[in-house]
């Protein structure tokens, strides 16, 4: 069955560059998936596991978080701490029984990188061979 | 402090299965410092909550509020400004929360979000360790500060085993050989002597083998 998969993208001021610059249709060009939405934060380190939660939870099927490479995050530990908490959902969705692949965390150099579309575009087309999100078959609020 | 872990998701989904409306309650003691069942955990459990519940088909509402404390009655009574609007309680604070909402309400079901592991200290952040047992009977001051009713992995009261290799347990071997510890740290502070002091048979009543414990202090009593 085919589906347009909602992919959520949290990546922080630094990773984002591309996306500011080149804007939505400059991304879309680039190859990034239109069904894609970015959240900028000022650091990945600053994404809450209750925020990726409530990407799920708005209907979210995949989620990308994109942060700085491992030891060279503008803010020292940030993408750090993003990766563990992208862990922490990984074991709780897993604790559901849905698969932990529908999140993903991505550690990429700032500037202009075709990493940063490979990466979501790779979670896209993840998520279509996946299926829906399980969460979405009820009416949680 | 008390430490816990959040029980497995799927756990307390299955738990909750009965109910529309779930108050999930947070403690603001312990559990908030070993990032169990403080504010943030209480969030967190909400929305997995409700995935679980939207996997199964149903609407599960949930409110979310964290108490000063879950071990004294007038935080608990707290809980009546929520009466009405839940089927159903998830405490996400150590067993006594539990125990104790159990206790003063009657009427109201009540859930053990966490489970309550032992009382410990942070060792490094995100790690906790066991320190203390809790048994009733403090032997320390004969230890160098070092509990070996907690941290023996036999208890032992009257030195080591004799397993023990390089310092580390021969059951964990991640873990201090605790009398080993209490010999060096004996040494070192100039009690040395203290080890010889010869522990008599202990009398367990004092760690629960008596069944439930209880402490009165008349001079607090009213």
């Amino acid at each position: 069955m085919s589906f347009t998969p909602d992919i959520r993208v949290f990546c922080c001021h630094y990773t984002s560059q591309q996306a500011i610059a080149e804007g939505k249709d400059g991304l879309t060009a680039d190859g990034f998936p239109v069904n894609a939405s970015i959240d900028r934060l000022v650091c990945s380190g600053k994404l809450q596991v209750s925020t990726i939660l409530k990407a799920f939870e708005d209907g979210a099927d995949g989620v990308c978080v994109v942060g700085c490479p491992v030891n060279e995050c503008h803010n020292l530990m940030g993408s750090q701490r993003a990766a563990h908490r992208v862990v922490a959902v990984r074991k709780a969705l897993s604790e559901l029984g849905v698969e932990g692949e529908r999140i993903e965390m991505s550690h990429l150099p700032r500037g202009f990188h075709p990493e940063f579309v490979e990466a979501v575009s790779r979670m896209d087309e993840r998520t279509r061979s996946m299926g829906p999100s399980p969460f979405k078959g009820g009416a949680a609020k | 402090m008390i430490v816990a872990e959040r029980k497995p998701v799927a756990e307390i989904v299955e738990m909750v299965s009965g109910a529309k409306r779930v108050l999930v309650l947070g403690c603001r003691g312990c559990v908030t410092v070993c990032s169990a069942g403080g504010e943030r955990e209480v969030e967190i459990l909400a929305s997995l909550l409700r995935l679980g519940a939207s996997q199964q088909g149903r609407t599960l509402e949930t409110i979310e509020a964290t108490l000063v404390r879950q071990c004294d009655r007038e935080f608990v009574e707290g809980i009546d400004q929520w009466a009405g609007q839940y089927d159903a309680i998830v405490s996400m604070a150590c067993g006594v929360g539990v125990n104790f909402i159990a206790n003063l309400r009657p009427r109201d079901i009540v859930y053990p979000g966490v489970n309550t592991t032992f009382f410990g200290g942070s060792a490094d952040q995100g790690v906790w360790t066991e320190q203390c047992a809790g048994c009733g009977n403090c032997v320390v001051h004969l230890t160098g500060g070092l509990c070996p009713v907690a941290r023996c992995a036999k208890s032992l009261l009257n030195g080591p085993c004799g397993g023990s290799v390089g310092g580390r347990c021969e059951i964990h071997k991640e873990v201090l050989c605790i009398w080993q510890a209490i010999h060096d740290r004996l040494d070192r502070i100039g009690r040395k002597d203290d080890i010889n002091r010869i522990a008599p048979i202990r009398d367990w009543s004092t760690a629960g083998h008596g069944g439930p414990r209880k402490q009165v202090r008349d001079d607090l009593t009213v």
